[in-house]
């Protein structure tokens, strides 16, 4: 792969600051799944990663964490990109992957190949980082979600355009693993949300 | 001579911040869990807050305001150096103000007052392995939070009553976090286990020595253990503080004088202090009514 | 009226003010230079640079003279300031064959290719104080040998040869050496891990364990095969040259330690090896390191684990002198909150039986 101008440009402008403000977000996030966020720090990412992917991808791999991405983002400057700025190396295998990107549209048939941990180091598993269309907090477009859990008062309603159709049934198998599993981070272009494992979800 | 670089904001170093967020990200999904991460050597010694200055410090940002105590008081010496380590190393505002804060780190206390939604409070732990007592090696313990197996310790509760007639442990009294991992809530007296419980405050904990992250989500069930014959209860104190006559608080013994006499006062000065301001009184404080008297 | 005690921060800094005052002591008198410290306390700065894993003489002599010489102070100081150095990545196994040897010993053979070399040794000292030193006089410079042509042999390569030795333990091409420093321990440690962890640990701490090996608890029949001082090269790859460049000369002390021999009914015996490996001049740790190192290793050899020195999560988790003391020490910080709590307790336990008490003696006297 040869590294173009795209993969070279980009990155945060102030990143000690920059990327402490996602993290909190991504920490408040973690704390209250289904709470959304947005985010205001340019990562100057190219197509087709999100904004909100791209940050989060400067502000928690480096050379420690091998990335996965997905077929559309594998066959982008994405990569190329990601390792310039962070350091990460590029994995094919899921289940070696500590951070996995998918882009909008991508529909994972199975979560079970990525790092699950183990029942002793259930932390050493994938985060997921899954783009879809468009998250809402009130009713309008896109399908509801009601989610309850640790971080959740009761219960918390969200709206998600173009989450695959496969994800129900994956995160009751994944939720079924615990305290092994994976964690999500849904994004639509500068939005985020996370789900941990401990989420539950109904429709 | 070596030229000495200069430091970081917050003193780590971006990759370092990095590798303890990534563990705060996990300990979150997984309430309760002890993660284990590559803890540093801290410009300070271990045992006396090494963790919850890594955890604050990765976290913390231009925009927080910091609160630091130990034993529930701002200005106890040690509580004092932290929060001028972080002033110097990180410029952020500070406060002895609980409602001000947005990060609070503690040493052995919880504020009395409610946490609310936003604030994050960073416990220091020194030893997170709340079955370490039970079983010294760590290869054990990992396998019984594995299994789930949490035998032994009922059993040394139990122990207890058979001794005592009661459970005699005061602090660091074991909690099971959202019906799973029985966690160490740190040296906390167990008076403030119930604060823990369902908390609007996100509760991170940080061990350096023993380099371990774990962490409560607000909203959270974190369950003390008991038996049905003997519950979980906590201290109550007869008096009330001496200087703000709070009551169901937390009070420190302050010895007067070599013939047994003695006061109790608020452990969180911040409280007794906001008390005082809106002019609750204690005893030791009434020189007034004494003298018309 | 009760004030109650405020002030934390005034005390702090006249404290840190007194120490300061403290660690310059009599100001008629010079202050100590780093260059002296580096040069006339020479192993007190090897000590501390092994301990903290940092090797840097300047740096750590001014640990020394900042912690006025209480070297787990100092240690504690440099490796606070390790920790915050970028990690640029790793060194080539350093070659010690390659050595420039100062001092060369081998308890297992009489003479050897390469000699016996004493070199600074307080071995054969008599053990006087020496009223000389009260003065500052003048000092021998001292004899020199022709440096050797050929690099002095390892014993254990001489061992090796005949295949009396088993031979160094080897690792899987694609390994990378680990970093205590950069990631949480977890038991049982690969040795690489342990050597380390053994190589930064509490001097004190590792010869007693060693000690103890000798004296029955977990015993490992130990020759020296050799310990050698000297400066080696260090060298690191750079990948995108193709081959490694010098980083410059360490010094460094190496003890090859040779044990019991191993064998069964179809591999010939073998002895066995315990290594060690420090920073700068320091045959106690060298040698008490290459011991627990074999001690460590009675599992690989299914020996039975029967003392503390054979425990691999006993040794390594208190080998750590820096964490040690922190903890220990950090029992004088205020538990008072804690205290209470244990108060209130006996005091309800200690009223409950005297109440008992009580009821019996009302008891014993209306029957």
């Amino acid at each position: 792969m040869t590294i173009t101008s795209d993969a070279l440009s980009g990155g945060f402008s102030e990143p000690v600051f920059q990327s402490q403000s996602v993290f909190r977000m991504l920490m408040d996030g973690m704390a209250r799944p289904g709470l959304i966020q947005r985010i205001v720090s340019d990562a100057g990412q190219p197509e087709p990663l999100g904004p909100a992917a791209g940050a989060i991808a400067l502000t928690l791999c480096d050379h420690e964490t091998p990335v996965f991405l997905s077929a559309g983002l594998a066959k982008s400057t994405v990569g190329a990109w990601i390792g310039f700025h962070t350091g990460a190396t590029l994995t094919r295998e899921k289940a070696e992957a500590r951070f996995a990107f998918l882009e909008a549209g991508a529909a994972p048939t199975s979560f079970g190949l990525f790092a699950l941990g183990s029942q002793e180091y259930p932390d050493r598993s994938t985060t997921l980082v899954l783009e879809v269309k468009a998250l809402h907090e009130e009713a309008g477009a896109g399908q509801k979600l009601t989610l309850s859990g640790p971080g959740i008062l009761q219960s918390r309603d969200i709206w998600v355009e173009g989450l695959p159709e496969s994800f129900h049934r994956l995160w009751i198998d994944n939720r079924a693993l615990f305290p092994r599993g994976i964690d999500v981070i849904l994004t639509a272009d500068t939005d985020l949300l996370c789900l941990p494992r401990t989420t539950r979800v109904g429709a | 001579m070596t030229e000495l670089a200069s430091y970081n904001f917050a003193y780590l170093d971006e990759q370092t911040k990095r590798m303890i967020r990534r563990a705060i990200l996990k300990a979150i999904a997984i309430p309760g869990y002890q993660v284990p991460f590559a803890s540093r050597e801290m410009p300070m010694p271990y045992g006396w807050g090494t963790g919850g200055v890594q955890v604050t410090a990765a976290i913390i940002g231009p925009e927080d305001v910091l609160k630091v105590i130990d034993q529930g008081a701002d200005d106890t010496t040690n509580a004092v150096s932290i929060r001028a380590f972080f002033q110097k190393v990180a410029d952020v505002a500070v406060t002895t103000h609980t409602a001000d804060a947005t990060i609070i780190q503690t040493r052995h206390r919880i504020p009395e007052r409610k946490l609310s939604e936003g604030q994050v409070l960073v416990y220091q732990v020194p030893i997170p392995e709340p079955l370490r007592f039970l079983e010294p090696r760590e290869t054990e313990t990992r396998k019984m939070h594995a299994l789930e197996e949490y035998g032994l310790m009922h059993v040394k509760l139990y122990e207890d009553i058979a001794r005592h007639g009661r459970i005699s442990t005061t602090y660091a009294y074991p909690v099971k976090v959202a019906g799973r991992y029985v966690m160490d809530p740190s040296p906390t007296p167990k008076f403030d286990n119930p604060k823990m419980h369902m908390s609007e405050a996100l509760q991170l904990f940080g061990a350096g020595r023993e380099k371990r992250i774990y962490a409560v989500p607000p909203h959270t069930d974190v369950v003390s253990l008991d038996f049905e014959d003997h519950p979980f209860e906590i201290q109550r104190f007869e008096q009330s503080c001496a200087l703000c006559a709070a009551h169901g608080v937390y009070l420190d013994e302050v010895v007067l004088d070599d013939k047994g006499g003695r006061m109790f006062v608020c452990s969180d000065t911040d409280n007794c202090e906001d008390r005082r301001e809106h002019g609750h009184s204690g005893e030791m404080l009434a020189p007034s009514k004494e003298a018309a008297e | 009226m009760y004030v109650a005690v405020k002030g934390g921060e005034a005390a702090i800094n006249n404290a840190h003010r007194l120490l300061a005052d403290r660690r310059r002591g009599d100001r008629s008198l010079p202050s100590l230079t780093i260059e002296q410290i580096v040069a006339q306390l020479g192993l007190a700065v090897d000590r501390v640079m092994a301990e903290a894993s940092l090797f840097d003489p300047s740096l750590a002599a001014l640990a020394v003279r900042q912690s006025r010489g209480d070297l787990i102070e100092a240690i504690f100081l440099l490796r606070a300031y390790r920790t915050t150095l970028p990690r640029f990545g790793v060194s080539v196994p350093l070659d010690t064959a390659r050595m420039q040897v100062e001092r060369r010993v081998s308890a297992t053979y009489k003479d050897l290719p390469g000699g016996q070399l004493l070199g600074p040794t307080f071995d054969y000292t008599h053990r006087l104080l020496d009223p000389s030193l009260l003065e500052d006089q003048d000092v021998e410079e001292p004899a020199r040998r022709p440096a050797p042509e050929e690099e002095i042999m390892r014993v254990s390569d001489i061992l090796a040869h005949e295949g009396l030795i088993e031979t160094d333990g080897t690792f899987p091409d694609d390994h990378v050496a680990g970093d205590l420093t950069r990631e949480p321990m977890e038991f049982p440690m690969p040795r690489d891990l342990r050597l380390q962890a053994l190589a930064r640990g509490d001097e004190g701490f590792l010869l007693a364990l060693a000690y103890s090996t000798q004296r029955g608890f977990g015993r490992t029949h130990p020759f020296v095969g050799e310990i050698r001082i000297g400066e080696v090269e260090l060298e690191m790859d750079v990948p995108e040259m193709g081959f490694s460049v010098s980083l410059g000369r360490i010094k460094v002390t190496e003890c090859q330690m040779v044990n019991q021999f191993k064998g069964s009914a179809k591999a010939p015996p073998q002895f066995t090896r315990g290594y060690g490996l420090v920073f700068g001049q320091s045959e106690r740790k060298a040698m008490s390191m290459s011991l627990v190192d074999r001690a460590l290793r009675a599992q690989e050899f299914g020996e039975d684990i029967v003392a503390p020195a054979q425990d691999e999560e006993f040794v390594i988790s208190h080998s750590d002198n820096v964490q040690a003391t922190g903890f220990v020490e950090h029992l004088k910080l205020p538990h008072y909150v804690d205290f209470q709590a244990e108060l209130a307790l006996v005091r309800g336990m200690r009223a409950e039986i005297a109440a008992r008490d009580t009821d019996d003696d009302m008891q014993e006297a209306a029957e």
